[in-house]
């Protein structure tokens, strides 16, 4: 119907289902002005709008802090889980059981995934259950005032002069160890990076982890913060250039021969890589963790699509769940016969 | 049977004198866990149960795999009475290490079979003694060192069978149907067995008064245990997601449910219409049921009290963002690990109030084998209409122990899948409000994700918000979700599984009791009329929230004694919040707490003792 009143009035823009981008925004934001947060949610909804996702097909979840806060932020038209600190994962994992056609768009923060859900988070990935799951990194815990995360660089400073000098967990190793099928980083300053990624995420098959660094303006944006805007725009290390193509588009040859790593998407979509560390391979699993581990080693911060894997079996395929929701089976599916019940009883009689 | 008649005559020799005593005393069987003892006991059981006698079996185990004792009791009943006996008349005693301790626990004139090597008659002489060369027998029968283990339990069986003169025909049928496919097994089995039984019929004559004689009161019925009852009431009340991580005493709960859900609930193309996770532990297990829930599944979880614990904080989000699950507790003994293995009714508060804040959870509290069907199908239906997390409580006694039962019905009423709205209910309504109350029973309508709809989505949280899902903070908006949920839960009184009247003859005094307790207290009630001429009502309670009639039932009595297996009275203290104030002073508690099931005759002594009798 939006399509129809595009083609008679020139009205907004509308994406390949007829939907303008304004039907992808959410509530106005909570969130202080300049939160990492907020571009993050910008981008998704552009990502949502382009790759013509139906917003009543998507379930925003997330566990508690600020990042987790913000699904109220983008596309109102879907339903949303904001649940327990730590505990996304496994609502998450329920939530595509019971209705596996919908693809699950999971936002957490770095205390909420790093320390409180570290349990559930190495299980979730684990498990390769389709889904996006977003870390909003800031390296504090922005809603309880600023307190350092498992995800704070060793020698980054708070506010008020606490140093950090505990190492960091990296998430994105974490992940490609256990299984996760698609782990990058990206950061919120990096609309056309982060974008690119996400659009990838959506056509993913797979978990998909994403650790997106998104500072918090008011507890760690300062000189001496290695999770600030600053630190962050001068050390940034691509590993490659992050490319989508959605299917429909021409693909465009403008890389040199060589350099290009194509990934095909389950949806017939393209991820293409252009590589800008030399000979860096995201499809091996070993190089990807040594490759983050010497960065910390060299107090750089990587980001681009470290690892990704398209062919793996997910959660659901391992489960051999039928194709419909499980939430909707109808009695007759859900209810054996009576003859069933009879011939149990009689086998304990 | 020319030799069954000569016995006969020689026990008639033998027992002229004596009472005889039929079809209504207790076996306890003493092994070492880990020796398979389980399923022998388990033959014993079946064979007295297709003798046409009542009868129920406890097992008494310890926590570990292998090495220590257990003790196994199977109580025979021609009255019908299933509870724990505090003594059983006949030993079965194949455990060096508590050998003597058990067989002094014998009353006067009972009787040990044993391992001969044992020799028990070094303990005292007043009860029968039945030396049983087992490990001999079992060498001869069974040549295969690595096969001997597996079927000495069975030499026992058949000399216990021939000594209380349960027919041999009958154990063999028992033994035909638990290993249907496989002859061989069947034949190793039964081979032991038998040999157990000729040995006894050749070199034991009977010289004790206990017998097991054919009877027809257990025709048409059934025997299981509590957990795997539960497991069936799951899958055919339509379980979609099952979330757990194993613990004792519930782990057979779920394993039941996965052989029943791989049996029966596969489409013709071979594909479940059932998904199972076992979760990393049941944070995430509750977690993943709320979820799947919210998404619309039926979805469970089983666990004990360590589980319950850790699924507080979750449980009030389900409670407070008003999400169906069904959650089953098979409770065992103690605070931290306690008693793993050992039966206890101690979560009850903790459980009613689970979480922070202002939460309260229904919970089903089924009383038999029978229930425990019935009510797991039941609390999906509950879980969908109240939309709220139901617990369903059980306890090691009733979960892991075999039941004798009338077979279960069919479910008869379909599955009430609660207040959904579906794309078109939106098209005619223009929208909804997720937590308003348009029905005044205080639940409001939900869509599911996935609803084709502009205006089906909603945002669900735990934290404040007013009835049209929106964030908020003001006093007056929580409040009125708050006073709703109240109401919510006080029409939940006319939804949960009433009371069942067991006696009421209009006597001052009432027993109010719930769960495993029943089986005890019905016992009792009987030795109160019979020993002190007094008879007493008695009302079991099926659920929280209390349904009107256990109120009526309080303001009828003048003294209500609540029977219950835990130590601080639990559900005593529950019923005093829920009373009226002049109604409180009339409850007075008898309580039982070892970790064993409760008996008749505490109850009776108890009860004696506090009336003064
Ligand atoms: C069980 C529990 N413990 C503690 C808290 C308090 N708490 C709320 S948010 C938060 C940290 C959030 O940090 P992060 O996930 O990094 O999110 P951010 O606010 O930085 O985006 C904490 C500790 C809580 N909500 N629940
Ligand atoms: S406190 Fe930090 S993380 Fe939270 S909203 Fe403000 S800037 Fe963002
Ligand atoms: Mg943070």
């Amino acid at each position: 119907m939006a399509t129809a009143t595009a083609n008679a009035t020139p009205g907004p823009k509308v994406n390949q289902i007829g939907l303008p981008i304004l039907e992808y925004r959410g509530g106005k934001s909570t969130l202080c002005a300049g939160c990492g947060h907020n571009a993050i949610s910008e981008r998704i909804i552009d990502a949502m709008f382009e790759m013509g996702v139906q917003p009543e097909r998507v379930v925003k979840m997330s566990g508690i802090g600020c990042s987790s806060k913000s699904p109220a932020y983008f596309m109102s038209r879907s339903h949303s889980f904001n649940s327990v600190h730590g505990r996304m994962p496994s609502v998450t994992t329920g939530a595509v059981l019971a209705n596996h056609t919908l693809t699950a768009l999971g936002v957490s923060g770095d205390g909420d995934t790093a320390s409180i859900g570290i349990g559930q988070f190495v299980h979730l990935m684990r498990r390769n259950l389709p889904m996006i799951y977003i870390i909003e990194d800031n390296g504090v815990y922005g809603l309880t005032k600023g307190q350092f995360s498992a995800t704070a660089d060793i020698g980054s400073v708070l506010k008020h002069g606490v140093i950090n000098d505990l190492p960091p967990i990296d998430t994105c190793a974490l992940a490609i160890q256990l299984g996760a099928t698609f782990v990058g980083r990206s950061f919120s300053g990096d609309k056309k990076q982060l974008l690119a990624m996400l659009k990838a995420a959506i056509a993913h098959k797979g978990t998909v982890m994403l650790d997106v660094l998104s500072p918090c303006v008011t507890f760690n944006d300062h000189e001496g913060s290695t999770k600030s805007y600053k630190f962050l725009q001068e050390h940034d290390d691509p590993i490659n250039e992050v490319g989508f193509i959605d299917d429909f588009e021409e693909i465009d040859v403008d890389y040199g021969s060589g350099q290009i790593f194509d990934v095909p998407m389950h949806d017939g979509s393209t991820l293409r890589l252009r590589k800008l560390h030399e000979d860096y391979d995201p499809s091996d699993k070993a190089n990807a963790v040594r490759t983050l581990m010497e960065a910390h080693e060299n107090n750089e911060i990587l980001t681009g699509v470290f690892y990704i894997e398209s062919q793996k079996p997910t959660f659901i395929d391992q489960l051999n769940i039928v194709d419909e929701p499980l939430a909707t089976l109808p009695q007759s599916l859900t209810r054996p016969p009576q003859h069933a019940l009879d011939s149990l009883m009689a086998s304990l009689q | 049977m020319a030799t069954g008649n000569l016995t006969l005559g020689q026990e008639q020799g033998t027992l002229s004198a004596r009472q005889r005593i039929v079809n209504d005393f207790s076996i306890i069987v003493a092994t070492v866990n880990g020796s398979g003892s389980q399923s022998s006991n388990s033959v014993l059981l079946k064979s007295i149960f297709g003798m046409g006698v009542p009868v129920s079996g406890k097992n008494l185990f310890p926590s570990n795999i292998a090495g220590l004792p257990t003790w196994y009791t199977i109580r025979a009943s021609k009255d019908g009475y299933v509870a724990r006996k505090r003594d059983s008349e006949v030993l079965v005693s194949l455990n060096p290490e508590t050998a003597r301790e058990d067989v002094l626990a014998l009353p006067a004139g009972g009787v040990a079979i044993y391992e001969e090597k044992l020799n028990l008659k070094q303990y005292r002489d007043d009860v029968v003694f039945y030396p049983v060369p087992i490990d001999k027998i079992t060498a001869e029968v069974c040549p295969t060192a690595k096969l001997r283990k597996l079927v000495r339990n069975m030499v026992y069986v058949g000399a216990v069978a021939q000594i209380l003169r349960i027919e041999l025909g009958v154990v063999e049928g028992g033994l035909r149907k638990q290993f249907a496919s496989k002859q061989k097994v069947f034949d190793s089995n039964f081979g032991a067995v038998k040999a157990g039984f000729d040995y006894a019929q050749q070199n034991l004559p009977k010289q004790d008064p206990f017998f097991i004689e054919r009877s027809n009161q257990t025709t048409g019925q059934i025997v299981i245990d509590g957990n795997a009852a539960c497991a069936m009431g799951a899958v055919f009340g339509g379980v979609t997601v099952v979330a757990w991580y194993p613990i004792t005493p519930s782990t057979s709960l779920v394993e039941a449910t996965i052989d029943l859900l791989k049996k029966l609930r596969m489409t013709p193309d071979g594909k479940a219409t059932y998904a199972v996770v076992q979760a990393e532990d049941e944070l995430a297990a509750i977690g993943m049921v709320l979820g799947a829930g919210w998404a619309g599944a039926r979805s469970m979880t089983s666990t004990s009290g360590p589980g319950i614990s850790l699924m507080a904080e979750f449980s009030g989000l389900g409670y407070y963002a008003e999400l169906p699950g069904v959650i089953f507790d098979v409770e065992r003994s103690g605070p931290s690990t306690g008693m793993p293995t050992r039966t206890q009714q101690a979560d009850l508060l903790s459980t009613a109030f689970l979480s922070h804040g202002d939460t309260k959870h229904p919970i089903l509290l089924p009383g038999n084998v029978k229930e425990c069907f019935e009510m797991a199908g039941a609390a999906f239906d509950l879980a969908e209409r109240l939309q709220t997390p139901v617990f369903v409580f059980t306890d090691l006694d009733l979960g892991m122990n075999n039941w004798m039962s009338e077979p279960f019905e069919y479910p008869a009423k379909p599955q009430d899948r609660g207040k959904v709205l579906t794309a078109e209910d939106l098209d005619r309504l223009g929208g909804f409000a997720r937590y308003r109350d348009v029905d005044g029973d205080g639940i409001g309508w939900r869509t599911l994700p996935g609803t084709d709809h502009p205006k089906a989505a909603y945002f669900t949280r735990g934290s404040g918000h007013n009835d049209a899902a929106g964030y908020t903070e003001k006093p007056g908006e929580y409040q009125a979700i708050m006073d709703r949920l109240a109401r919510k839960f006080d029409y939940a009184r006319k939804l949960v599984p009433a009371p069942v009247t067991v006696r009421d003859g209009r006597s001052k005094i009432g027993f109010l009791a719930f769960g495993t307790t029943d089986f005890a207290l019905r016992e009792s009630l009987d030795q109160i009329e019979k020993e002190y001429g007094k008879k007493v009502d008695y009302m079991r309670i099926r659920a929280f929230p209390f349904t009107h009639a256990i109120h009526d039932f309080v303001a009828s009595h003048e003294r209500v004694y609540v029977v219950e297996q835990n130590r601080d009275g639990q559900m005593a203290s529950l019923l005093k919040l829920d009373l009226p104030a002049d109604q409180v002073a009339k409850l007075r508690s008898i309580l039982f707490y070892n970790g064993l099931p409760i008996d008749a005759r505490t109850i009776t002594e108890e009860f004696a003792a506090k009336e003064g009798l």
